[in-house]
């Protein structure tokens, strides 16, 4: 019997998705989300959109806050900690949940290391903007990725750069001679193995969700029609009118994404969505999708 | 044969990877005309509370359970799908197929950080013990009578593989480890089906 191997951990993944991760912040909220068919949910104790408007030093939740969410749903719960904060990392181990976001969102705690994370058992998401980096957590030993969008802004249009970025970047390498792998690593700054690995699947080898912007049900199946194996939705869903009602619409939409018909219908009078902003007018340092090396 | 993937939720793509590999196109079955005409349907492995609702909501609960009740179909449920089939979930109400005579403990070894891997010897299947994959995954705490036990877990006896007629289901994940020996056991289940 062999625990925490990358089967293990990339599997888990997998099985999420067609889904969507719902970020909460109170057991309540998680209920919430299991009701409306989330497949796993994130604790936090700020969603994005807050952590922006607060500032400060944001860092892993206070493990009671963990716990109260882990005992209040049955279905996967995952928490953040920062980009770097091995220790934190440990402290979520510890508390036995499903899986770690090494997360960009928090303020980071170190601006060159990212966590080895391969002598963990519980696998770790990380947020990508392109190709280099998705593989560079791969190599580091993350078992999913997410493209990063930008969280916190309902404004989906870094997602879609990030996914789109990513994407473009697979189908080049699969355009290429065998000996232009080499240099393509070396430009990319990742590691060989893994570019031929892409080059040869025409994809990457883990399930890649999308997430930083999501608020409405066509925007999750816009994800998902420009390849994103899954959904998460964080400020999208508690920052607007009725959270049970566009939460659940969500779910539908992920489903249901290649159907317009029933995206048009799940997405009738769901009441006012979060207010969004405007990724152009804000100043490089409030950007949090930069955050990651 | 047609054989399709219940689309809800879950690891649908590689059991449909996994049928390719057997000759066999799986279609994705996400609306009740998608039931039409298969012998055969796979429930992914995904969160069963997820599908469960997903099949309420969009009306796909009672013709699945129509078409195994009827013998048209035969039906295989991996993990999440187990659970789906059973007629029992200790301590979760939930939405359920409640085709197999069988008592589920959903998440039975607890959190991510107790998955595992681990050989298991199924009967039937020739050619030495199976590569199973537990992802957070549930057991059989209890089954009836007609329910023909496929596997245990070596060590506890735990039982994680049982097949009632041209019902299937297993705790683990066939679908993500390269060996076809119970995809290829579940389309000879599918062969029996009248067409």
């Amino acid at each position: 019997m062999e625990l925490g191997t990358w089967r293990v951990k990339t599997g888990m993944a997998q099985m999420l998705k067609g889904g969507v991760i719902m970020d909460v912040v109170t057991p309540e909220q998680a209920r919430i989300a299991e009701d409306a068919g989330a497949v796993a949910v994130m604790a936090l104790e700020r969603v994005p959109a807050d952590i922006r408007a607060q500032g400060g030093v944001a860092r892993m939740s206070d493990p009671e806050l963990v716990t109260a969410i882990k005992n209040s749903v049955s279905i996967p719960v995952m928490a953040k900690c920062r980009i770097g904060h091995f220790v934190e990392a440990q402290v979520l181990e510890a508390l036995g949940i499903d899986y770690i976001d090494e997360s960009e969102v928090l303020t980071p705690a170190d601006e060159e290391h990212h966590i080895a994370k391969d002598v963990f058992t519980i696998p770790f998401v990380c947020g990508a903007r392109d190709l280099g980096e998705a593989l560079r957590r791969l190599g580091e030993g993350a078992a999913m990725i997410r493209t990063k969008g930008e969280a916190g802004t309902g404004n989906v249009v870094e997602a879609v750069r990030h996914i789109r970025t990513v994407n473009g970047a697979i189908r080049r390498l699969q355009n290429m001679r065998p000996e232009e792998l080499m240099a393509e690593a070396k430009e990319l700054g990742a590691p060989y193995s893994l570019v031929v690995e892409v080059a040869e699947r025409g994809a990457l080898p883990v399930v890649n969700f999308s997430a930083g912007g999501i608020a409405t049900p066509a925007d999750a199946a816009l994800m998902m029609q420009l390849g994103c194996d899954g959904n998460f939705v964080g400020s999208g869903i508690f920052k607007s009118e009725d959270p049970a009602v566009r939460a659940a619409a969500i779910v539908k939409a992920t489903t249901h994404y290649q159907d317009a018909q029933i995206v048009a219908d799940v997405s009738r009078g769901l009441g006012e969505p979060m207010s969004g902003l405007d990724v152009r007018s804000m100043p490089d340092e409030e950007l949090l999708a930069v955050r990651g090396w | 044969m047609n054989v399709g993937v219940l689309a809800l939720q879950g690891d649908v793509r590689e059991h449909a990877r996994a049928l390719g590999d057997l000759g066999v196109q799986a279609s994705e079955v996400r609306l009740p005309k998608d039931l039409e005409d298969l012998q055969g349907l796979i429930i992914p492995g995904g969160e069963s509370t997820t599908i469960g609702k997903l099949m309420v909501i969009f009306d796909m609960l009672e013709p699945i359970r129509q078409r195994i009740m009827a013998e048209e179909m035969a039906v295989w449920g991996t993990c999440a799908g187990m659970i789906l089939l059973s007629k029992n979930v200790v301590g979760h109400t939930q939405p359920l197929l409640r085709v197999m005579n069988s008592t589920i403990q959903r998440n039975a070894f607890g959190s991510q950080v107790a998955s595992f891997e681990a050989d298991v010897p199924i009967a039937g299947i020739e050619g030495g013990p199976f590569p199973a994959v537990f992802i957070r995954a549930p057991l059989v705490e209890a089954v009836g009578p007609e329910v023909e036990v496929l596997a245990r877990l070596p060590g506890d006896g735990s039982i994680v593989a049982i097949q009632e007629d041209l019902m299937l289901a297993t705790a683990f994940h066939p679908e993500i480890v390269d060996d076809r020996r119970l995809h290829r056991h579940f389309l000879t289940v599918c062969a029996r089906v009248d067409s």
